[in-house]
C-alpha cells in the first residue's frame, strides 16, 4: 500500500534478490559441509562480520540501554509488543489459529487503549497471552521447506524461508512504514537495541558453550525455528541416533540398575 | 498353620518392600520442581553468586543438581553416530569433559538469575510411561516467557534428566554438528582434545574473574 512512498524498501528487497540470486549460483556444498548449509563460507565471513559489529556498536549500546530503570525497559517492549501484535494476529488467522487471532487482536485493542499506546500490557494480566509468529513461520506451517541457512548482514540467522517471510513482514511493518526517515531510523534503531538488550546474557552463554559458536548458532537457529512454528511444541520424534547407541550403552546400565535395587 | 503363618508374613513383608519402592519414587515432575525450587531458594540468598561468583554456582550445581542427571545419556546424544568410533575409555573421558563444560557455563547462567518466576506446567504422561518431559515457563517483566522443557527417562526407580531444551532448543544436540566437525578433522581424540582445551579456557576465565 505504501510501496510506491519506499524507494530504500524497495532497494533493499531488490539487494536482498540480487544477493540470494548470487548465492544460489555460487553455493556448492563442500565434502562434511552440513547439509542445510551450502553457503557455509559466505554465511561464516557474514558472521564474522556481524560479530565484529555487535561488539563494537549494538552491544555497548545495548549496555548502555540495559541501564534504563527496569519500568522503562519494560514499557518500551511493550509498546513494540503491542505494534507486531496486530500482524502476528494476522499470521495465526493465515494459520487458521482463529481463538489465537482474535485474542491478538483482542490484546491490541485493550493495550493500545488501556495500555496507553501498549506501554503497559493490560491484555496479558486479562489472561491474553502473547504470541510469537511471522510470516516465516505462516509459510513453515504451510508446509515450505526452510531452503539453505543464510547469515543476513546484521541481522543475523535466517535460511531462504524465512528471509522471503521477513521481507513480508517488514512490507508490513508499521516502523518501518513511518514517512519521515528521522523519527523512522531513531525508532527502528531503538527497536533493535531493545531486542539486543534482553539477550545480553544469553549471549554469554553461547560463547562460553560452544566449541564453534558459528556452529553453534546455526544450530540454534535451525531447532529454534522449528520449535517455533509448532508453538513450542514440535513433533517429538525420537532422535535415530539415540536408539541406535542405545543397543550399545544399555548391556552396562541394566545391570547396574539392578545391582542397586 | 504354620505354612499360612509363614505365607502371610512373606505376602506382608512383600508388601512391605513395596511399599518402600513406592515411597522412594518421586513423580518426575515433582522432582524438577522440587530441585529448581531448592536451587533458586539459595540462589536467592546468595549474595555471592548472584555478583557472578562462579566456583559457589558450580558448587550449588554439583551439589543439587548433578545426582538427578545422566550424562552418559546426554553425552551418546549430543555425539551422535560417531558414538560408536569411540572405545570405552574415550567414552568415559568424554562423558566427564561435556559434563564439565554443561556445568561450567549454565553454573555461570545461574549467576544472571534475576527474580525470573518459573511456572510449572501440569505433566502430560501416563503412569507406565517411562520417558517423559516436564514443562516450565520462565517469566520476567517485558520479556517474552521463556520455555524450558526436562527430557527424563525413568532408570529403575529414578529419573534422570537426560535433555534440556530451551526455547525449544536442546542444549545437547546443539553440540551435535559441531562435534561431528571435531571428529571428522580430529578423531574422537580430537574431540576430547577440543573439550579439555575448552575447559581449560574456561577455567582460566572463572580465575581470573575472582
Amino acid at each position: 500500500m505504501k510501496k510506491n512512498k519506499k524507494p530504500e524498501l524497495r532497494a533493499v528487497r531488490r539487494s536482498v534478490a540480487t544477493l540470494l540470486l548470487g548465492l544460489g549460483l555460487t553455493a556448492c556444498a563442500g565434502p562434511g559441509g552440513h547439509p542445510k548449509d551450502p553457503l557455509e563460507p559466505i554465511n561464516r565471513v557474514t558472521f564474522r562480520f556481524n560479530e565484529t559489529a555487535d561488539r563494537y556498536v549494538m552491544r555497548p549500546a545495548a549496555e548502555v540501554y540495559d541501564l534504563a530503570p527496569l519500568p522503562v525497559k519494560v514499557g518500551v517492549g511493550n509498546f513494540f509488543g503491542n505494534l507486531a501484535d496486530v500482524w502476528i494476529g494476522v499470521n495465526n488467522l493465515l494459520q487458521g489459529k482463529f481463538a489465537e487471532g482474535l485474542s491478538d487482536g483482542g490484546r491490541f485493542l485493550v493495550n493500545s487503549t488501556v495500555g496507553m499506546l501498549g506501554v503497559f500490557d493490560i491484555a496479558t494480566e486479562l489472561g491474553l497471552d502473547k504470541h510469537d509468529e511471522d510470516l516465516g513461520q505462516t509459510l513453515g506451517r504451510w508446509g515450505v521447506g526452510d531452503g539453505p541457512y543464510i547469515v543476513l548482514p546484521l541481522l543475523g540467522s535466517s535460511n531462504l524461508r524465512d528471509t522471503a517471510g521477513l521481507i513480508g513482514d517488514l512490507n508490513v511493518d508499521p516502523v518501518i512504514g513511518i514517512d519521515s526517515p528521522g523519527p523512522r531510523n531513531r525508532v527502528t534503531a531503538l527497536r533493535f537495541i531493545n531486542r539486543r538488550s534482553q539477550l545480553l546474557g544469553a549471549d554469554a552463554t553461547a560463547e562460553q558453550a560452544s566449541l564453534d559458536k558459528y556452529d553453534y548458532v546455526r544450530s540454534f537457529y535451525i531447532q529454534y525455528r522449528q520449535s517455533q512454528i509448532y508453538d513450542g511444541q514440535p513433533p517429538r520424534v525420537k532422535d535415530p541416533d539415540d536408539e541406535a547407541y542405545m543397543d550399545e550403552a544399555t548391556p552396562a546400565s541394566p545391570t547396574r540398575k539392578e545391582n542397586q535395587e | 498353620m504354620k505354612k499360612i503363618a509363614s505365607l502371610l508374613a512373606a505376602l506382608t513383608l512383600g508388601i512391605g518392600i513395596q511399599c518402600a519402592a513406592f515411597a522412594q519414587s518421586i513423580a518426575p515432575d515433582a522432582l524438577v520442581k522440587s530441585v529448581t525450587d531448592d536451587v533458586i531458594t539459595i540462589v536467592r540468598q546468595d549474595k555471592a553468586i548472584q555478583s557472578g561468583d562462579t566456583r559457589k554456582a558450580v558448587d550449588l550445581v554439583e551439589t543439587k543438581v548433578l545426582p538427578y542427571f545422566d550424562f552418559a545419556h546426554m553425552t551418546r546424544l549430543a555425539v551422535g553416530k560417531d558414538w560408536r568410533q569411540a572405545n570405552a575409555e574415550q567414552k568415559t573421558v568424554l562423558t566427564h569433559e561435556f559434563k564439565n563444560l554443561l556445568v561450567r557455563t549454565y553454573s555461570n547462567a545461574l549467576t544472571q538469575y534475576r527474580n525470573q518466576h518459573i511456572d510449572f506446567k501440569p505433566l502430560k504422561a501416563k503412569p507406565e510411561d517411562t520417558d517423559v518431559v516436564v514443562r516450565t515457563e520462565v517469566r520476567q517483566p517485558g520479556a517474552k516467557p521463556v520455555q524450558i522443557d526436562y527430557n527424563l527417562e525413568k532408570q529403575g526407580d529414578n529419573w534422570k534428566v537426560y535433555d534440556v531444551m530451551v526455547a525449544g532448543v536442546s542444549l545437547v544436540t546443539n553440540y551435535r554438528d559441531s562435534f561431528g566437525q571435531e571428529v571428522r578433522n580430529g578423531g574422537i581424540d580430537g574431540l576430547i582434545k577440543s573439550l579439555k582445551d575448552k575447559n581449560k579456557q574456561l577455567e582460566t576465565t572463572v580465575s581470573a574473574k575472582k
